[in-house]
């Protein structure tokens, strides 16, 4: 089957891959970008698993195809710490415990990284909706926006 | 916190550090099941059937092995024949629901699979696999697989726990029976009798990673498998049997698990992808979509039960009759059997009988799910109770209390119950201030309890002494939910070296002794077990160690903050790194192994109080404030104890307000999606206020009972309560959807 060459930056390297016109943007940047930190928890956008930053946009990464993303900037959760020094918000869900099992938490991150890029300052309702597309099974979701809650506090004082 | 014994001083066990397998989750290191990719790796795909029951014609695999890049097709014929090898029945029924054989027993059920080169090209592939059925008539609910002249899933089945047994099968798999004292006596003696019916659907444990797994086979017989399981010994012999090898031949390693919740302690892909990988020599991976993860894993039993029991004026129960029926799915073993364990363990009744029936339907064979068959009986259970509360007037907590099991009851099932902490739990929400907030309009308050037993099994560990001091330690215990760090803190505290300074490791089936499945919330209890009997083994031999290089006997010598001490001080003590540094010179490497079937497990009981508000226009029920209480015996971690008390709160609350499978009239599940089987999102709830209950188990070094599933158990009977104290009505049918609500709002004004 024929494939088309897509050319991205991802986490701030220029990466190019090949990928079936039929093929989501997670089932390329799992299968052929080799970075398996975005998930496939449902394929169908309703988990927030796979969500990824297209071009700033929290966005499902499994209800993209890949050509789609062609010339687009995207950060995954591989690309959240930098140079090894983890952003706030994952800091904050370790000292938390806000995963259990941890497969949800690279589209929570996500998710919370686009909330608070977005409102620096957001109330315990505006979390729980901005993380309403995210599912987690393990946590009850309470550590999980405390932990948005305290990564917001200590981003504002920075 | 409301802690009931002193905590006597630990420096690690119940502290608050970073989990250590954290930094890989927050980064996206962490490789689960699906991540996996090896050379030369095919991509596989199932097939299965759409029919809720069915016999299977003929399969014609021509095509799909003729496409290009196709490079195996196996079907149920690929797989040994266990009934004529005269298998344990219970290992036919793992055989035949992993890939169908004759008959096809629910919508999903597995009856061939395609190994190609490309995910894409395996789809295709799979489609092409042509089976042709004879469609035959289904039953979807225990009300129909129960009826008269219901059409059979086995032909052979005949009830077990009915005397004399009957002369002719049914769906019905099992009876069992709990009695004790005289019903007609107890009810005669009760002042308020309540009788009510409940039902409730199947739900599905909602793991977030759907099942995957990558097998390798060599020519030469062996397979390595890699998968998300709750335990990979489990998987290691459930496949071999499947597959007719000798379980040494397949080593298997747990990926890291994105959540179970008791669905991940059964095999579903191993067995296919091993054989798959064996025809086409080439590693495959399987990995389910979400669909397929609702169509054919899973459930919890959908049920109908009906509760009868009696009250004194004075709030003391006098007898209760309870009849289940637990939809099994498409082979027998519905929890049943530990819903009437449990459906009136936490209490003291003197007259009781308790009948349940395990039965057959064309659904998914269920799985366990967090406290099995125990929340749906406590549902039923713990609204009656409301109801008694309510006609006599008292308290709902104080209604409990007057009848709690306490140490040296008699459980219903039969043993004495050691100490446990129910009683203490019920105090902690009566003092909670939650319990006398203030409710607004259209708000209601409802409490439920709930009782688990928690399991014990076996379980090992080795620990390793580092050249440097710190330790290794080793299970075999998949960390679902924080478990490396409770065994971290646990080694910590026994070595006496700083939590940093342990790693702890998830070992494979070829490197670790047996160990049972993380499930029954056992590990922390079991397999912590086995890491302080390891820790001790070591510490033995460094205290030896020491003895012989200060040549003094071994009672001279103390191991206490992580070194050797004289007990008079005659010598300068010992550290670990020192003894570590030079253990060549003292009889070689450190290292210890224990392994155990921990007995002692301790009771684990939860109490809970939940306000509600429900909106009289809509029927909406909205969770305004949530409060839960559990026994932990000791909270090692107490992070992760809390995690685990929300979570069970949470898939309660989803349980009770939401979640259902629903099936059309053909026997197909019409909301195999998170869009329409909609389980709790953040928006949807308030935090889950948690409040640990120390109540050690004696029987545990550290007094460890096991948190992991009580806490799922309350919350439907909760809400149900909270609805019926904010409207009036009371909800018998799970989920409590608005719909629901509303007509029985319409009912009650008419
Ligand atoms: S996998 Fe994309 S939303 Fe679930
Ligand atoms: S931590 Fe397991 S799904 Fe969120």
């Amino acid at each position: 089957m024929a494939r088309t060459h897509i050319t991205t930056v991802i986490n701030g390297d220029e990466v190019d891959f090949l990928a079936e016109d039929s093929t989501s943007l997670l089932n390329a940047l799992r299968d052929e970008v080799g970075l398996t930190g975005a998930k496939e928890g449902c394929g169908t956008g309703d988990c927030g698993a796979c969500s990824i930053l297209l071009d700033e946009r929290v966005t499902c990464s499994c209800l993209v195809f890949a050509p789609e993303a062609n010339g687009a900037n995207i950060l995954t959760v591989e690309g959240l710490a930098d140079a090894g020094e983890l952003h706030p918000l994952q800091q904050c869900f370790l000292e938390g415990a806000a995963l259990q099992c941890g497969i949800c938490t690279p589209g929570f991150l996500i998710a919370a990284k686009a909330l608070l890029d977005k409102n620096p300052d957001p109330t315990e309702t505006e979390i729980r909706y901005a993380l309403a597309g995210n599912l987690c099974r393990c946590t009850g979701y309470d550590k999980i926006v405390r932990a948005v809650q305290e990564a917001a506090m200590q981003m504002r004082e920075q | 916190m409301a802690i009931t014994e002193e905590n006597p001083g630990y420096k690690w066990v119940g502290t608050r550090p970073i989990r250590p397998d954290g930094l890989d989750k927050v980064t996206g290191k962490a490789q689960f099941g699906a991540d996996l990719t090896l050379p030369g790796m095919l991509f596989g795909k199932v097939v299965r059937s759409p029919h809720a029951h069915a016999r299977i014609l003929s399969i014609d695999t021509s095509a799909a092995e003729s496409m290009l890049g196709v490079k195996a097709v196996i079907t149920g014929s690929d797989f040994p024949d266990l009934v004529a090898n005269g298998a344990h029945p219970m290992a036919i029924d793992v055989s035949h629901n992993a890939i169908a054989r004759d008959k096809v027993l629910y919508e999903g059920h597995v009856v061939a699979a395609v190994a190609a080169t490309t995910r894409e090209l395996a789809e295709a592939a799979a489609k092409a696999v042509e089976v042709s059925y004879e469609v035959l008539p289904h039953v979807l609910t225990v009300d129909e697989a129960m009826a008269d002249n219901a059409p059979l899933l086995h032909e052979g089945m005949i009830t077990k726990g009915v005397d004399p047994a009957p002369d002719q099968p049914s769906n019905i798999a099992s009876r069992i029976v709990h009695e004790r004292g005289d019903l007609e006596q107890g009810f005669g003696e009760a002042e308020v009798v309540v009788e009510r019916e409940f039902t409730t659907k199947p739900v599905h444990q909602g793991y977030i990673e759907p099942h995957a797994a990558v097998a390798d086979a060599n020519s030469d017989g062996r397979a390595n498998i890699w998968c998300s399981s709750q335990g990979h010994f489990q998987m290691r012999a459930d496949t071999a049997s499947v597959l007719g090898v000798s379980q040494g031949t397949l080593k298997v390693t747990a990926a890291e698990i994105g959540g179970g919740f008791g669905g991940k302690t059964v095999i579903y892909l191993e067995p296919i992808a091993v054989r798959l990988s064996q025809r086409a020599g080439r590693p495959v991976k399987l990995v389910m979509d979400r669909d397929e993860v609702f169509r054919a894993t899973g459930p919890t039993s959908g049920t109908r039960i009906k509760v009868k029991m009696g009250v004194s004026n004075d709030g003391k129960l006098t007898a209760a009759e309870v009849w289940m029926a637990f939809e099994a799915g498409a082979y027998a073993g519905s929890p049943v059997g530990a819903a009437g364990m449990t459906v009136i363990a936490a209490y003291d009744i003197p007259h009781f009988l308790v009948e349940g029936y395990d039965v057959v339907c064309n659904k998914p064979r269920v799985a366990a799910y967090r406290a099995p068959g125990a929340p749906m009986a406590a549902f039923a259970v713990e609204s009656v109770l409301d109801e008694l509360a309510r006609s006599i007037g008292m308290d709902p907590i104080d209604l409990r209390l007057a009848n709690a099991a306490v140490e040296g009851t008699q459980a219903s099932y039969g043993p004495k119950f050691p100490r446990i902490g129910f009683v203490e739990t019920l105090e902690a929400i009566k003092e909670h201030p939650n319990y006398t907030a203030e409710l607004g309009p259209n708000q209601g308050r409802g409490v439920a309890a709930g009782f688990w037993f928690n399991a014990g099994m076996n379980s090992s560990a080795t620990v390793h002494i580092n050249e440097n001091g710190t330790a290794t330690v080793v299970t075999g215990s998949p960390d679902i939910g924080g478990s490396r760090q409770s065994m971290a803190l646990m080694a910590a505290e026994e070595l006496g070296i700083p939590y940093e300074s342990i790693k702890p490791v998830v070992a494979d089936t070829e490197t670790v002794g047996f160990t049972d499945v993380t499930g029954g919330s056992r590990v922390t209890l079991a397999t912590g077990a086995a890491v302080v009997d390891a820790c001790r083994i070591v510490i033995e031999d460094l205290r030896a160690r020491a003895a012989k290089t200060w040549d003094v006997e071994v009672d001279q010598v103390e191991w206490v903050d992580g070194q050797a001490q004289h007990v008079d001080g005659s010598q300068p003590p010992l550290s670990l790194d020192a003894l570590a540094a030079k253990s060549g010179r003292t009889g070689g490497p450190i290292s210890a192994n224990a392994s155990l079937n921990a007995r002692g497990v301790g009771a684990a009981f939860s109490t809970q109080v939940c306000d509600v508000e429900v909106d009289p226009e809509t029927g909406v029920t909205r969770v305004v404030r949530y409060l839960t209480a559990q026994d932990a015996g000791r909270a090692i971690s107490p992070d992760y104890v809390e995690g685990q008390m929300q979570g069970g709160v949470v898939q309660g609350i989803g349980w009770g307000l939401n979640e259902e499978y629903v099936h059309d009239q053909n026997g197909n599940m019409e909301n195999p999606s998170f869009l329409d089987y909609r389980m709790p999102v953040a928006s949807d709830l308030p935090m889950i206020e948690c409040c640990i209950v120390e109540v050690p188990n004696p029987a545990h070094p550290y007094g460890v009972r096991g948190v992991g599933e009580v806490g799922i158990v309350p919350p439907m009977a909760a809400l149900g309560n909270a609805i019926k104290d904010a409207t009036g009505v009371r909800l018998t049918d799970l989920p409590m959807t608005p719909i629901k609500v509303l007509e029985a709002l319409n009912e009650q004004s008419d």
